[in-house]
């Protein structure tokens, strides 16, 4: 009913507008008030946040058809040609409108989250370019503009996490980010080469089309182990997701990405970056599909992630790193989901999740400006009475985090571990328990981020505490606005999206993966979903963390200490993290460096700068040192050889 | 008749002569201009007796205009020679090495 070129200005206005945001905000920073970059960028993202939900709901009523066209040629090259264009589904719909929205929500809080910074033109103006090149990534319809969004969201990232660049802290997590980014994206990259070589196209559709025919074939990768093609790039595309979505072992950047203000958190976390690896899996789920190594792979990184950095989780002191540790226990669970065959429900937590995760953190960036940028939770306390909005959200947040039957959090977690048990690919029973025992461990740090923040004995100091008052509206507005699709939206998309047709049409699953068809068979609406869910494990042990927590921080707060001093052992391997960072720096960091320092001595220095530069210089010195004791200026050498030269010169005619 | 061999060994002889002077002799500028006209002279002979010998008149010509250039050289080299002495005191072929860079 719409022509196409409408919507393609539509479209183009969706990508567009976050980018002239970005660009007023930020090129002309010294001649607008803070006042316009802060309308630009809001605007700019805003027109983006109207336009994606007006699409979003043209495919759910069905009034629009799938736009797959190139719109601008960017470079030829031999038989090459490489397109900026727009495939525009169900699935980026959805992709285009949550991350839009969050990042609306994420500009309304920043007013007042940054309201005394010195650079809070520069930040929204890079707030505004990571919504654009978000939107690029996701409504791209081939690799090349895939890997420019994607390099485009870590190289803003990085910008971000770095935003504070006068603390050592943050410079070194921006770097580790980016270097750690770049692992990935070297993976990444050559999976797309694998699929440039045995596609002959980077063009989605065309690729996706040849997927089944090309999975027969196989490349030789070491000598005499013949790989499937397929499998081959779904594990390379994976190492790339694997960096952004923060995987075991390539997550050792997210924590650390803490070092960003707030809302970056919020919106790397929630939003963008992080999610660019789930949604980049499913939307190359024909690929994937036709891969069982592939799927197991992504299946146990995603129950390892799921499970282990939760445990981390529960020593953490720090209000936002609790969350990213979070964060990335659940961006496990939706690998698992990936893993599974059930694409739709990774999509759905990745959309349930980007609600209640931005609710936490811009949450706990609220308690922060209570708190006057304190985050240490040891020093809270007692801050429900303060704070009731920023309290009641938090609590909202918590309970869909934990998968309280109702609440978005239960639908999508519930859903993966079920389709993980309905998965019979190896490694779908260790991802079972995994996904299973993690609702303990989430349950568990939640409540206890609670606890030590929102109830019991205050710590902080007298003065904070005379000035401790909610935040004002442009921070709790946002809270509010994400509490409610936290508390319903899982509810009210749960049959659309997972187990209707919605998402069929974008994603692919092959025959014998049925684990989603499993669970469809038993589906009988959210309310008898919900209501199953009090039942089921996963809920009684959301219940029994619960309890635990409320036993150790609630009514006991001193024993909290003396378990810690009693799994000294255990506490001490969480809180090095399972010693990822201080591997990284001691091998590959002081590994790095000490390559350098070889190569700079041996190489550099010596080869270079000795041999060739000064050497050279030196053989010319040396020479002339020998030749010049030729010149003696006495006129008998002279002549003497002068005769020489005659008779050399008279023999070599005689001679010859 | 003495054969061209023998005006022709002479010619090398002084020829060598001269060649040996001017490297040999350490003490005397003088010496060195002299050595120089002995291998002109060498040469000389060379002409003459192979002007001689070919029956061609054009070698003694030659001769003429050598001599010529040899005498208007040397009163160049001892003009230049009497410079020397007026800048440095002395002949001395071992002190005159200027020459270096």
């Amino acid at each position: 009913m719409y022509r196409d070129s409408v919507m393609q200005n539509v479209y183009l206005s969706i990508v567009l507008a976050p980018l002239a945001g970005a660009v007023i905000a930020g090129l002309f920073r010294n001649r607008i008030s803070r006042g316009v970059a802060h309308w630009v960028a809001i605007l700019g993202v805003a027109a983006s946040t109207v336009l994606s939900l007006y699409v979003l709901y043209g495919f759910v009523a069905g009034e629009l058809p799938v736009f797959n066209a190139n719109i601008y040629t960017w470079a030829t090259v031999g038989g090459w040609s490489f397109h900026i264009g727009f495939l525009i589904d169900h699935l980026s719909a959805l992709m285009m409108a949550v991350v839009s929205f969050i990042s609306l929500m994420v500009h309304i809080y920043t007013i007042g989250y940054m309201a005394e910074d010195p650079g809070y033109k520069r930040f929204f103006s890079y707030i505004a370019l990571f919504t654009f090149s978000m939107l690029m990534l996701v409504m791209s319809n081939n690799f090349v503009q895939l890997f420019f969004g994607w390099e485009a969201v870590g190289l803003v990232s990085y910008l971000l996490i770095g935003f504070w660049f006068k603390r050592d802290s943050a410079t070194f997590a921006n770097l580790k980010a980016f270097l750690v980014n770049r692992v990935g994206d070297f993976g990444f990259l050559l999976g797309i080469a694998v699929i440039l070589a045995y596609f002959g196209s980077l063009d989605y559709v065309q690729v996706f089309a040849a997927a089944g025919k090309v999975s027969t074939q196989t490349i030789t990768v070491f000598a005499d182990h013949p790989w499937s093609v397929l499998s081959l790039a779904a594990i390379l595309l994976f190492v790339g997701a694997m960096a952004k979505s923060a995987q075991v072992p390539l997550h050792v950047w997210l924590p650390d990405s803490m070092e960003g203000p707030t809302p970056i958190s919020a919106l790397i976390h929630a939003a963008t970056m992080v999610t660019a690896g789930i949604f980049m899996v499913a939307r190359m789920s024909p690929i994937f599909e036709y891969s069982e190594t592939a799927l197991s792979v992504v299946l146990v990184i995603g129950a390892i992630t799921a499970f282990f950095t939760g445990l981390i989780g529960l020593v953490q002191t720090d209000i936002k790193r609790v969350i990213a540790y979070s964060t990335l226990s659940q961006l496990g669970y939706m690998t698992v989901a990936l893993g599974a065959s059930a694409y739709s429900i990774a999509i759905f937590h990745l959309m349930t999740h980007a609600f209640f995760k931005a609710l936490l953190f811009l949450g706990a960036g609220s308690v922060i400006i209570a708190m006057h940028h304190e985050q240490d939770m040891r020093s809270m306390g007692g801050l429900r009475k303060y704070m009731p909005i920023t309290f009641i959200t938090m609590w909202v947040g918590t309970l869909a985090l934990i998968g309280f039957p109702g609440t978005a959090g239960f639908f999508s977690k519930d859903l993966i571990i079920e389709a993980v048990a309905a998965s019979h690919i190896a490694g779908s029973t260790f991802a079972y328990w995994s996904v299973l025992l993690g609702v303990l461990i989430t349950s568990l740090y939640s409540f206890r981020l609670l606890y030590l923040t929102f109830y019991g004995a205050e710590h902080m100091d007298a003065h904070t505490r005379e000035q401790l008052s909610e935040s004002p509206w442009v921070v709790w507005v946002p809270l509010v606005m994400l509490a409610i699709p936290s508390l319903l939206i899982g509810w009210l998309t749960v049959r659309g999206i997972v187990f209707g047709d919605f998402l069929s049409q974008a994603l692919f699953v092959l025959p014998g993966h049925e684990a989603l068809a499993t669970l469809a068979e038993e589906f009988h609406g959210p309310g008898q979903f919900a209501l199953h869910g009090l039942f089921g494990a996963p809920f009684w042990l959301a219940v029994a963390g619960f309890a635990i927590a409320t036993y150790v921080y609630r009514q006991r707060p001193e024993l909290a200490h003396r378990l810690k001093d009693g799994f000294g052992v255990v506490a001490r391997i969480l809180e090095n993290k399972y010693g990822f960072d201080d591997f990284n720096q001691t091998v590959f960091a002081r590994g790095a460096m000490g390559l350098g320092r070889a190569l700079w001595r041996g190489a550099d220095a010596t080869l270079i700068d000795g041999a060739l530069v000064n050497g050279s210089a030196r053989s010319v010195g040396w020479a002339s040192q020998v030749i010049r004791q030729l010149q003696s200026g006495y006129l008998f050498h002279y002549a003497f050889i002068m005769i020489l030269g005659l008779l050399a010169l008279l023999g070599f005619f005689v001679l010859l | 008749m003495i054969p061209l061999s023998h005006y022709l060994a002479l010619g090398g002889l002084l020829f060598c002569i001269g060649v040996a002077g001017i490297f040999l002799n350490r003490k005397n500028i003088i010496l060195l201009l002299m050595a120089i006209e002995l291998m002109l002279l060498a040469v000389n002979m060379n002409f003459v007796a192979f002007s001689r010998f070919l029956g061609d008149a054009n070698g003694q010509v030659f001769v003429f205009f050598i001599l010529t250039v040899a005498a208007a050289e040397a009163a160049i080299g001892l003009a230049i020679l009497v410079v020397l002495f007026r800048n440095r005191q002395s002949i001395n072929v071992d002190e005159i090495n200027r020459l270096k860079g």
